[in-house]
C-alpha cells in the first residue's frame, strides 16, 4: 500500500458509508439528521474528554492513563452532590412495616427540613447542574494535588514509566471510588424541566415524532460548545494561554526565553482535569455513572487524540466531532444491512485509514510523540 | 555454552532450575498452615506463570529492543488460541500440530498489521496497533460468532470431527496431550505437610519457555539484536546510513507476534477454551504493563512483571474476609475486627487495588522495574560482601 | 550458642537423614481417589467462583453473601433459612455427610479466561469438591465445561441463556436459574394482556450468544400471540450510549420497544430510550412501550425512575409470599440488613440442592451427585414444586412476571408482581429447536 492508495481506501469507505445512508433514501432524511445530532452529542462528550488530554500531551509531553479516570471522579462529584443533598434524618415510622415486619425507617432529607418540602425538593432536583459548581474547584484542586504530587516528578520519565504510573493512579482512583459507591450504576437524573424531549423535526417540517431529541443531550451539546470554546478563549486571548501555545509548539525555546514554563504546567494539568471532571457531571443524567465508566472512555479518547493528531487542540475536537457523527451513521440499519458489524468497528477503521493517509493525524505537530 | 557468553548462561541457568523447580519454590507453605494461601504451586497458575512470560518475553522483543509499543499485541495471543482450538476440534488432541499452527496463524497476522502499522512511529504507531486488535476483538465477539463462538468462547465438542483421531471414550470429552501424555496429568508428591504436584502440562511449558527465553537471549546478542536497538536510539540516523530499517522492525515484530502466538497456542493446549475477552485492549495493555513492571529491555523483566501480575490476579483474589479472620483468630475480637477492617479493602475483590498500588510503587521507586529492585538488592549485598571482605580478608580466606 | 557446634557437613548429614526418614511412609501419589477431590478429612470445600471486580461487582457480592449464608445453615449456624422449609429432609444441619462445609471464593471478572483460571484454582489448589456462582452465560457455559474436564459438579449461579442447558449442557453441570425461552413463554401472555395482540416489536439485542438467544424466543413468543416483529438490531456490547439506536426506534413503524440488555447495558439502553421520550410518544394510535424481558432488580437501581411500568421477567422476587422466600428472606435480611436478589436466591438454592443431593446420594461422588439430582423433584425453596428435568439438567419452576413499581416505598422494592405464570407454561421438549445441538455426555469423576 502506498501513500497515494490511502485517500483512495477513505473515499472508498466514504462512499461504502454513503451508499448505505441513501440505500432506502424515502424518508431516511430525518433518519440522518437524526444522526447528526447523535454524532454531535457523542462528539461533544469525546471532543472535551480528547480536549483535557490533548493538552496534558502537548504541553506536559505525559501519557496520562488515569484521564479517563479524572472523568469518572467528575461525574461522582454530581453523585456525591446528590448524595449530600439527601443526606436524612432517619426516624421510624410505627404505622408501616419494612421487609422483616419492623417499624419501616423514614428518611427525610435535611434539605427538605430546612427549605419546607418544594424548595427543598427541588434543590435535590437541580443537583447535576449545581454539581458544576461544586466540581469545579474540587477537580481544579485534585488536579494541582496530582501534578504537583506525582505527574511532575515524571515529566522527564520514558513514557512507558508513566503508562504504568498513570495506569496504577487510573485503577486506585477507581477503586477507591467502588469502596465508596459500589460498583453498580448510580441513577441521576436531570432537573424535570430538562426531562423528556423535543420534536425538533416539526420545525424543520417534518411529521410528528421524526426526529426527537432529548432536552438534556441539547443542553449537554450546548454546554460542551460553550466549555471548548472557552478553553480556546482562555489559550488565545491571555498571556498564559500564549505561553502554553509556544509552549506546545515549541518547549525548548520557550525555556531558552526565559519562561518558566514548568509553573504553568500545574495549571495546565488542573485545567485539563477541569475539563474532563465537567464533561463527566454534565454526562451523569446521559448515562448513569459507575466506577469503571472512566476506563471505558479511555481507549475511546486516546484514538481521538491521535485521529486528531498530537499536539493539536483543534484536531482533538474535530477527530471528536468526526468519530461520533461516523459512529452514529454507521449504527444506522441501513448501514449495518451493507456492512455487518460496521458499527463495531467503525471507530478503528477511521482511525487506521486516517493514520494511513495522513502520518500524523488530522492536524498533528511533527515530531510530537513520534518516537 | 549454547553460544551464550558467561553472564548470560548463567541467567538461563537460573531461570532453568527455577522453572524446573517451580512446583517446589512456589509451595513453601505446608497444605495445612494459614499461610498455604499464599502457595502458587498449581498447576495452572503456573502453566498461566510461564505462558504469560512466554507472550512477555516476546513482547520484549519488540518493545524492549525497538521501542516501538505495541498496543494491540492481544489479539496475536486470540488468534494463536482460536487457532489451537480449531486444530484440537478439527485435527487431532495433540498439541504440537495445534502449536505449530498457531505460530504460523499469529506469524501470518502479525506480517499483515506489522506491515502496515509500522508505517508509522511513536503513538501512531501504538493507536494503529490498538485499532487493529480491537476491531479483532469487537469482531470475534460478535460478527464472527461462527468462527470464534462469541461471548462463550470456542470450546471441544463431542460432535468435533477429530480426523485423526476421533475414537471417543465413553461421552467424554477427549483430552490434550504430547504423544500420549496427557497435559492434564499430574502427580503429587506428599512430604510432611507439603504436598507438591507435577503437571505434564507444565512442564511442556516450561520447557517451551526455556527454549523461547533462550532464543530470545540469543536474539539480543544477536547482530540482527543490534539493528534493533539502533533503531530503537536513532532510526534517523541509521536511515541516514542508507539502511532501510523497516525489514527489521518488520521482522522483530512478526517475532514477537508469533511469540504471543505460541503463548495462545498453549493456553489452548493446556485448557481447550479460546475466548475473546484474550484480544480485548485489557489484555494487550495487561502485556505492557508486565514489560515494563517487570523491567522493559531486560531479558528476565517481562518474566518477573508476568508473574507478578498473574500471582496478584490468582492468589491475592482469593483471600476473602473469612479467612482474615482466621489468621487474625489468636487476636481479642475487637482488634481482630479492626485489623480485618483495615486489610480488607486490599485483600480479596480488592485485590486489583493492591495491584494498582504496587503498581505505583515499583515504578516511582524502581524506575528500572523489578530488575531494578534485584539489582539494588544484590549490590546491596555485594558491597556489604565486598567491605566485609576487605577487613575479613587479613586475618582468614573469604568465604566460599 | 556457646555450645552446640553447627557444622555445614554435619548439618548435611543429619538433613539428608531426615529428609529420607520423612519421605519413606509417602510416595509420589498419582491421586489414587475414585474421584477428584474426594474430601478425606472432616471438611469439605466448596468453590464459589463469582465477579468481583468488573460492571457486575455488586451482583457477585450479593451471591457471596447467599452462599455464606447457605454454608452457615448448612452447618448447623444461624436459623437454618430454607433448610425448614425444603421438602427433603435430608440435610441435618451437621455439614454434608457429617464433614463441616468451608468455602473458597474467587474473582470471575465476568471474563470466560479468568473464570475457568479462578475456578481452576478452587479444583487444583483449595480441593473443591463444587463450582457455584456467576452472573453471565459465557462464564457458565465456560466454567461449566472446565468443572465436565475436571471431574467436579457446577451449579450454575445466574445464567439466562438457552445454551447453558442446551446446546452447551454437560452432565456435571446443573442450572436452577430460568432461561430466556421461560422468560418468554412466561412474559408473551402477560404482554398480550396488557398491550394487546395487534403491536410491532422492535429489538435491541446485545450483540452475543445471551442476547441472540433471548431475541430469538422472545421474538417466536410475541409472534406467536399476534405480534409483528419491525426489526432486530444488534448493539455492541457494553456501548455506554444507545442514542444512535434508539433514535430511529421512533419512527420505524414499531409501537413497543423490546431491550435484550442485561445488568448495565440494560441499565443505559432503558435510561437512553427513557430520555429520548419514547414512553411519551404514541406510535400506530397506541402509547409507545418498551419491555425489558431479563430483569436483575440490583442493576435495575441505576436505571432509577425509567423503570416504572415496564414489565419483565425475573426468576425469584424476595415479595413472594410463599414458606421458603418468607424463611429466607427472613434470615439473609437479618443478617445482612435488606432482601437478597434472585441472584442470591438462586445461589442459595442451588447450594442447598447441591448439598441435599449428596446426603441422598451417600457420596461426593459427582456422578452419584448427578444421579441424585436429575428427575429430583422439590418444594420449598422459593419457587413452588420445582424438578431437575434429567434430560438437559434444567430446573422447571414457576416464573415470576414482574412490572417497574409506580411508587416505590424504598430502594429495594423497584418492582412488582403481575403474574406468576405456572411451570406448565414455561416447560418445553428438551429436544426444541433453541436448544437443540448439544449432548450431557457422560458424567464425569475425573482422577
Amino acid at each position: 500500500m502506498t501513500e497515494q492508495t490511502c485517500p483512495v481506501i477513505l473515499a472508498y469507505a466514504l462512499v461504502l458509508v454513503g451508499t448505505g445512508a441513501s440505500h432506502r433514501m424515502a424518508g431516511t432524511m430525518d433518519a440522518i439528521i437524526l444522526q447528526i445530532l447523535n454524532g454531535l452529542d457523542k462528539g461533544a462528550a469525546y471532543a472535551l474528554i480528547a480536549l483535557g488530554l490533548t493538552l496534558i500531551f502537548g504541553t506536559l509531553g505525559v501519557v496520562n492513563f488515569a484521564h479517563g479516570a479524572l472523568f469518572m471522579i467528575g461525574a461522582f462529584c454530581a453523585v456525591a452532590l446528590q448524595a449530600l443533598f439527601n443526606a436524612s434524618t432517619v426516624t421510624l415510622d410505627p404505622t408501616k412495616l419494612d421487609f422483616l415486619g419492623n417499624p419501616a425507617k423514614v428518611e427525610t432529607p435535611y434539605l427538605v427540613s430546612w427549605f419546607g418540602p418544594e424548595m427543598g425538593a427541588s434543590i435535590i432536583d437541580w443537583s447535576v447542574p449545581l454539581a458544576i459548581l461544586f466540581a469545579f474547584p474540587i477537580m481544579v484542586i485534585f488536579g494541582f494535588v496530582l501534578e504537583r504530587g506525582l505527574i511532575k516528578h515524571f515529566y522527564k520519565r520514558p513514557h512507558a514509566d508513566q503508562i504504568l504510573v498513570t495506569f496504577g493512579l487510573a485503577i486506585v482512583l477507581q477503586e477507591i471510588v467502588k469502596y465508596f459507591f459500589g460498583a453498580n450504576p448510580i441513577p441521576t437524573s436531570a432537573p424535570d424541566v430538562f426531562r423528556g424531549s423535543l420534536d425538533f423535526g416539526v420545525w424543520l417540517g417534518f411529521e410528528a415524532n421524526a426526529i426527537i431529541y432529548p432536552y438534556w443531550r441539547l443542553v449537554y451539546f450546548a454546554f460542551a460548545a460553550l466549555l471548548i470554546a472557552s478553553v480556546f478563549g482562555f489559550l488565545q486571548f491571555t498571556t498564559f494561554g500564549m505561553v502554553v501555545r509556544a509552549g506546545m509548539a515549541d518547549r525548548e525555546t520557550v525555556g531558552l526565553l526565559g519562561i518558566d514554563i514548568d509553573k504553568r504546567f500545574t495549571l495546565i494539568f488542573g485545567l485539563a482535569a477541569a475539563v474532563a471532571g465537567l464533561a463527566g457531571v454534565m454526562y451523569t443524567p446521559i448515562l448513569s455513572p459507575n466506577y469503571h465508566m472512566g476506563m471505558d472512555f479511555l481507549v475511546l479518547s486516546f484514538v481521538v487524540v491521535v485521529v486528531g493528531g498530537m499536539g493539536s487542540l483543534p484536531g482533538a475536537v474535530l477527530a471528536g466531532f468526526l468519530l461520533g457523527i461516523l459512529q452514529s451513521f454507521a449504527s444506522m440499519n441501513e448501514v449495518k444491512s451493507l456492512i455487518p458489524g460496521i458499527d463495531q468497528i467503525i471507530i478503528y477503521l477511521v482511525a487506521i485509514i486516517i493514520l494511513l493517509s495522513r502520518p500524523r493525524g488530522l492536524m498533528g505537530r511533527k515530531g510530537v510523540m513520534e518516537e | 555454552m549454547l553460544g551464550l557468553n558467561r553472564k548470560d548462561a548463567i541467567l538461563l541457568l537460573i531461570v532453568a532450575v527455577l522453572a524446573l523447580f517451580a512446583p517446589f519454590i512456589l509451595n513453601p507453605f505446608p497444605v495445612d498452615s494459614a499461610l498455604a494461601q499464599f502457595n502458587a504451586g498449581y498447576p495452572d497458575l503456573m502453566q498461566r506463570f510461564v505462558i504469560f512470560g512466554i507472550f512477555a518475553i516476546g513482547f520484549n522483543i519488540l518493545f524492549g529492543l525497538t521501542g516501538y509499543l505495541s498496543f494491540g499485541h492481544a489479539a496475536f495471543l486470540g488468534v494463536g488460541s482460536y487457532s489451537a482450538v480449531w486444530m484440537f476440534k478439527l485435527l487431532s488432541m495433540n498439541v504440537l500440530p495445534a502449536l505449530v499452527f498457531s505460530v504460523v496463524i499469529a506469524g501470518l497476522f502479525a506480517l499483515v498489521i506489522g506491515y502496515v502499522s509500522l508505517r508509522r512511529s511513536g503513538i501512531y504507531f501504538s493507536i494503529l496497533t490498538l485499532a487493529f486488535a480491537q476491531m479483532s476483538f469487537n469482531l470475534a465477539y460478535s460478527v464472527l460468532t461462527p468462527i470464534t463462538n462469541g461471548e462463550t468462547g470456542l470450546q471441544l465438542a463431542l460432535t468435533d470431527p477429530r480426523i485423526l483421531d476421533s475414537a471417543q471414550v465413553g461421552g467424554s470429552l477427549p483430552v490434550t496431550s504430547l504423544f500420549g501424555a496427557e497435559m492434564r496429568s499430574a502427580m503429587t508428591l506428599d512430604l510432611a505437610g507439603w504436598s507438591f504436584t507435577f503437571s505434564v502440562g507444565y512442564y511442556l511449558c516450561a520447557i517451551i519457555m526455556l527454549i523461547a527465553f533462550y532464543l530470545s537471549v540469543r536474539l539480543f546478542r544477536s547482530p540482527f539484536g543490534l539493528m534493533l536497538r539502533a533503531i530503537k536510539s536513532n532510526q534517523q540516523r541509521l536511515n541516514y546510513t542508507g539502511l532501510e530499517s523497516r525489514p527489521y522492525t518488520l521482522a522483530a515484530f512478526v517475532i514477537s507476534g508469533m511469540y504471543a502466538g505460541l503463548a495462545g497456542g498453549l493456553l489452548a493446549s493446556m485448557d481447550p477454551l479460546a475466548g475473546a475477552d484474550r484480544m480485548q485492549w485489557t489484555a494487550s495493555g495487561e502485556v505492557v504493563l508486565m514489560t515494563i513492571l517487570g523491567g522493559a529491555g531486560t531479558l528476565i523483566g517481562p518474566v518477573l512483571g508476568a508473574g507478578f501480575i498473574k500471582y496478584f490476579e490468582n492468589i491475592f483474589s482469593k483471600i476473602n474476609e473469612s479467612i482474615l479472620h482466621q489468621w487474625f483468630a489468636f487476636l481479642p475480637d475487637g482488634v481482630q475486627d479492626f485489623i480485618v477492617m483495615i486489610l480488607y479493602p486490599f485483600i480479596g475483590k480488592g485485590w486489583s487495588l493492591t495491584l494498582g498500588i504496587m503498581f505505583m510503587l515499583v515504578v516511582i521507586f524502581l524506575p528500572g522495574g523489578l530488575v531494578e529492585g534485584g539489582q539494588r538488592i544484590a549490590r546491596l549485598f555485594r558491597r556489604t560482601k565486598t567491605t566485609d571482605g576487605d577487613v575479613v580478608s587479613t586475618k582468614t580466606k573469604p568465604a566460599e | 550458642m556457646s555450645n552446640s557446634r553447627f557444622t555445614r557437613r554435619g548439618l548435611l548429614k543429619s538433613g539428608t537423614l531426615a529428609g529420607v526418614g520423612l519421605a519413606m511412609p509417602t510416595i509420589f501419589t498419582s491421586r489414587a481417589n475414585a474421584f477428584t477431590n474426594d474430601p478425606t478429612g472432616g471438611t469439605v470445600t466448596l468453590g464459589f467462583n463469582v465477579p468481583q471486580t468488573g460492571a457486575y461487582a455488586d451482583e457477585g457480592a450479593d451471591e457471596l453473601r447467599a452462599f455464606e449464608l447457605a454454608v452457615e445453615h448448612l452447618n448447623g449456624g444461624g436459623d437454618g433459612g430454607m433448610l425448614s422449609t425444603f421438602s427433603s429432609k435430608a440435610l441435618q444441619g451437621n455439614g454434608i455427610l457429617g464433614k463441616k462445609v468451608q468455602f473458597v471464593t474467587g474473582d470471575t471478572q465476568t471474563k470466560s479466561d479468568a473464570a475457568r483460571a479462578s475456578a481452576q484454582s478452587m479444583i487444583q489448589k483449595d480441593g473443591a469438591i463444587m463450582i457455584s456462582g456467576g452472573s453471565s452465560s459465557g462464564v457458565a457455559v465456560a466454567v461449566q465445561g472446565l468443572c465436565q474436564e475436571a471431574g467436579v459438579i457446577f451449579m450454575a449461579g445466574l445464567t439466562h441463556s438457552n445454551d447453558t442447558t442446551g446446546k452447551d449442557r454437560k452432565a456435571n453441570g446443573f442450572r436452577h436459574f430460568f432461561n430466556a425461552y421461560m422468560s418468554a413463554a412466561a412474559l408473551a401472555p402477560v404482554l398480550k394482556g396488557l398491550y394487546g395482540s395487534d403491536r410491532a416489536a422492535y429489538h435491541l439485542t446485545a450483540d452475543y450468544t445471551w442476547g441472540w438467544t433471548q431475541e430469538e424466543s422472545i421474538a417466536a413468543a410475541t409472534e406467536a400471540i399476534g405480534w409483528s416483529t419491525i426489526n432486530k438490531v444488534r448493539t455492541p456490547l457494553g456501548l455506554g450510549d444507545y442514542s444512535s439506536y434508539i433514535a430511529p426506534v421512533l419512527n420505524s413503524g414499531a409501537d413497543v420497544l423490546i431491550l435484550n440488555h442485561y445488568g448495565g447495558d440494560m441499565v443505559n439502553s432503558l435510561t437512553n430510550a427513557v430520555q429520548f421520550g419514547i414512553r411519551d410518544r404514541q406510535a400506530n394510535g397506541k402509547n409507545f412501550e418498551i419491555v425489558v424481558p431479563l430483569y436483575s432488580e440490583l442493576m435495575a437501581r441505576g436505571a432509577g425512575q425509567n423503570i416504572k411500568g415496564i414489565p419483565g421477567s425475573q426468576n425469584w422476587d424476595w415479595k413472594l409470599q410463599d414458606d421458603g422466600t418468607k424463611a429466607f428472606v427472613k434470615s439473609f435480611g437479618t443478617k445482612f440488613g435488606f432482601p437478597p436478589s434472585q441472584a442470591a436466591q438462586t445461589c442459595y438454592a442451588q447450594t442447598l440442592l447441591y448439598a441435599d443431593a449428596v446426603t441422598r446420594a451417600g457420596t461426593f461422588n459427582p456422578c452419584g451427585v448427578v444421579e441424585a439430582l436429575e428427575g429430583f423433584e422439590f418444594d420449598g425453596l422459593g419457587n413452588g414444586k420445582t424438578l431437575y428435568r434429567a434430560e438437559d439438567h434444567q430446573c422447571f419452576k414457576d416464573v415470576i412476571v414482574v412490572r417497574g413499581k409506580e411508587n416505590p416505598e424504598n430502594e429495594f422494592d423497584l418492582v412488582e408482581i403481575v403474574e406468576v405464570t405456572p411451570v406448565g407454561q414455561v416447560t418445553y421438549a428438551p429436544d426444541h429447536p433453541m436448544f437443540a445441538g448439544g449432548a450431557l455426555g457422560a458424567c464425569n469423576p475425573g482422577a
